[in-house]
């Protein structure tokens, strides 16, 4: 790492456990330095003015969530119209209409169901097809892999209208193996682009040894790379993790007609629409909150890793 | 084809095979190896036949739900494009290009166009101009320190982690926590303007026919902000501390570096992130879809090309019609890639 940032653990970790004596801190960080360094005249009202942007910027990306939070507390007959406020008494009563009348508590479970199918399976066969492409040479090795990749750069809305009737033919549509299939199918692309590149980087000599040691290759696959890919699977794992969890696109036209089976991302929106029929603000937010709340949680906790993971594909 | 390849590997040495050899090498192709015939086993193609079996087993089912749910739908878009298919019933002819002739007079859709097309041009500007910022701030906007030519604010990790919070969380709640923020009524934005006494610059915000695709554009850029600090963050510790002595020995300003040194060496970084957010720009389906009023509303205000598409295909029974706009879209991102390509070529640096 280069000189700039070997200070950056050391002053952010207690920062990022401490959230509110960071942000107090930053902002005394930042402050001109009373002359005393060299440059210090030149930085000083830049210092105020980044400081103060850097500031506001948080403000505006956490303010919003924050916000819905802190109104998941109240009750909805006093969020109408005062858009600010602390909850009156702590009561979970918006929580209770969300989980249950609303269905969240449903969809939440639903939501869980997809992705316990859909997340294996894109990690299984995107790494098999990875893994093939990655390490054996065979006639249309290369092709295979255009074919993959090709796919990150079409708009899935474009597939979409036939997809439909793709799903509807094999009587997949409005079931959840067929939404499970569908997730593996969008999400192989990248997957498989990704491990390809991460098989690649993976030493052979260790497998090598596994095979004179008699090893087949389906157990070398599964004993020795697989293992070695690990830091690979699990950036990989988060970016897919959280792209499936966060769908939109595909459960709103492959998944439309059951309500029962709507997933946590359908719920919310037909919550927001019913809402504004309804005025039950309380149930809207405790529903949003519910939703979002766990996926931050594990965010501050696995930070670097989730980070990593979603810009991976950028950076290759 | 296994048995041929078997032959091809075994030149020369190995005897040819009889008819009911060439059977149990078939049958070994096609069983697990636990089944395999003493016989091939023991033979020296075996190895051959052994690799090709697993690479086959191994790509069938990836190539399979592949081929079935990616590619095909891909290739039926092209060939319905140029159908009357309703989407609903089997049966549809074959119209040529008629449905492209009827795109050129369709109002909707050049409104939605032009909207897609503003977000496109918009939106990575935006988005990456302020990524790029805050980025530079917090690494080179710290207070001078002693033996270090830049050094970053305090807490700028505490900073990068809420940065990122609107990427982690779903774009459906993205869309529903805005419509709820930019609520004339209820909303904390109109709230918050009148709590500082600037009630004149209240708005209607999603339903007012002006504003509505900014806030669809601002809304746009906030969730991916973030993504970007991190990215450009990365990107920028990654270039050697004594590049910015050598700049601050030679008197450079913040400004001179941030343009002179900084943004020429990550380059490549917001080459990517410019093109990944273009095609974001283009998509911009489920925040409108969620957000904004009659999904595309008020009248065509925030309509995008994605959401027109969608309505065409599952709201009026057009399936035909969809098509034929999504394959305009392709275009459109086709063109925006290429274009950036264009733009990016030159040498790369290395350091």
């Amino acid at each position: 790492m280069s000189a700039i940032s070997t200070d950056q653990p050391a002053a952010g970790s207690p920062a990022a456990s401490r959230p509110g004596g960071g942000a107090a801190r930053g902002r005394t960080g930042d402050a001109p330095p009373h002359g005393r360094e060299r440059g210090g005249g030149e930085g000083g009202p830049l210092n105020v003015f980044s400081g103060a942007f850097l500031l506001l910027w948080a403000v505006l990306a956490a303010g919003p969530l924050l916000w819905v939070m802190v109104n998941s507390l109240r009750d909805s007959g006093s969020i109408q119209g005062a858009p600010f406020g602390w909850p009156d008494t702590l009561s979970l009563e918006n929580f209770a209409n969300a989980w249950s009348d609303a269905d969240i508590g449903r969809y939440t479970l639903n939501s869980v169901i997809i992705l316990a199918g859909s997340l294996p399976g894109t990690m299984l066969l995107g790494s098999m097809a990875a893994y093939v492409i990655a390490r054996f040479s065979f006639r249309g090795n290369r092709a295979i892999y255009l074919l993959f990749a090709g796919g990150m750069m079409f708009p899935i809305i474009l597939a979409v209208v036939p997809l439909f009737f793709v799903m509807d033919n094999l009587s997949l549509l409005d079931t959840r193996p067929g939404l499970i299939l569908a997730y593996i199918a969008y999400s192989l692309p990248f997957t498989t682009f990704f491990m390809t590149a991460f098989f690649r980087t993976l030493p052979g000599s260790v497998a090598e040894a596994a095979t004179i040691d008699g090893a087949s290759h389906t157990r070398t696959f599964f004993q020795i790379m697989l293992p070695m890919a690990k830091p690979g699977l699990i950036s990989i794992g988060i970016f897919n993790f959280l792209g499936q969890w966060n769908q939109y696109f595909l459960p709103l036209a492959l998944n439309a007609e059951n309500r029962e089976r709507a997933l946590l991302t359908q719920g919310l929106a037909e919550l927001s629409v019913s809402q504004g029929y309804e005025g039950d603000w309380g149930a809207l937010f405790a529903g949003l909150t519910i939703a979002m709340l766990p996926i931050l949680v594990v965010y501050l906790v696995f930070q670097r890793q989730v980070q990593d993971g979603l810009t991976a594909g950028a950076v290759k | 084809m296994a048995v041929e390849e078997a032959r091809g590997a075994g030149v020369g040495a190995a005897p040819r095979l009889s008819v009911g050899e060439r059977a149990l090498f078939a049958a070994a192709f096609v069983l697990p190896p636990r089944w395999t015939p003493r016989r091939v086993k023991t033979d020296r193609r075996y190895r051959t036949i052994d690799r090709y079996r697993f690479v086959c087993a191994f790509l069938f089912l990836p190539l399979a739900v592949y081929a079935v749910f990616v590619v095909s739908p891909f290739v039926q878009a092209f060939s319905y494009s140029l159908t009357d298919w309703t989407g609903y019933s089997a049966d549809f002819t074959f119209v040529g290009l008629d449905n492209y002739a009827r795109l050129a007079d369709d109002s909707d859709f050049w409104a939605s166009l032009g909207n897609s097309l503003t977000l496109l041009v918009l939106a990575p500007v935006a988005t990456l101009g302020l990524g790029l910022f805050l980025a530079f701030m917090l690494k080179a906007g710290g207070r001078k320190r002693r033996n270090q030519a830049v050094s970053g604010v305090r807490g700028a990790r505490f900073y990068t982690v809420l940065y990122f919070f609107p990427q982690v969380i779903s774009v459906a709640i993205i869309g529903v926590v805005w419509a709820a923020v930019y609520d004339p009524i209820t909303g904390p934005l109109n709230g918050l303007l009148e709590a500082v006494g600037l009630d004149g610059l209240t708005q209607l915000w999603l339903a007012d026919r002006s504003l509505a695709l900014w806030s669809v554009l601002f809304v746009l850029c906030w969730s991916f902000v973030g993504f970007y600090v991190v990215l450009f963050s990365a990107a920028m510790g990654a270039i050697p501390g004594d590049i910015y002595e050598a700049a601050l020995l030679d008197g450079a300003g913040r400004a001179t570096t941030f343009f002179r040194v900084t943004l020429p060496l990550i380059r490549d970084t917001v080459h990517t992130g410019w093109i990944y957010m273009g095609i974001q720009a283009l998509d911009a389906f489920a925040i409108v879809h969620i957000m904004t009023i009659n999904q595309g509303g008020p009248g065509n205000a925030t309509l995008v090309t994605p959401v027109y598409l969608y309505k065409k295909a599952f709201d009026s029974g057009q399936a035909g019609y969809a098509t034929a706009i999504g394959v305009v879209l392709l275009l459109v991102t086709m063109v925006f890639a290429a274009i950036m390509t264009l733009l990016s070529r030159r040498e790369r640096i290395e350091y």
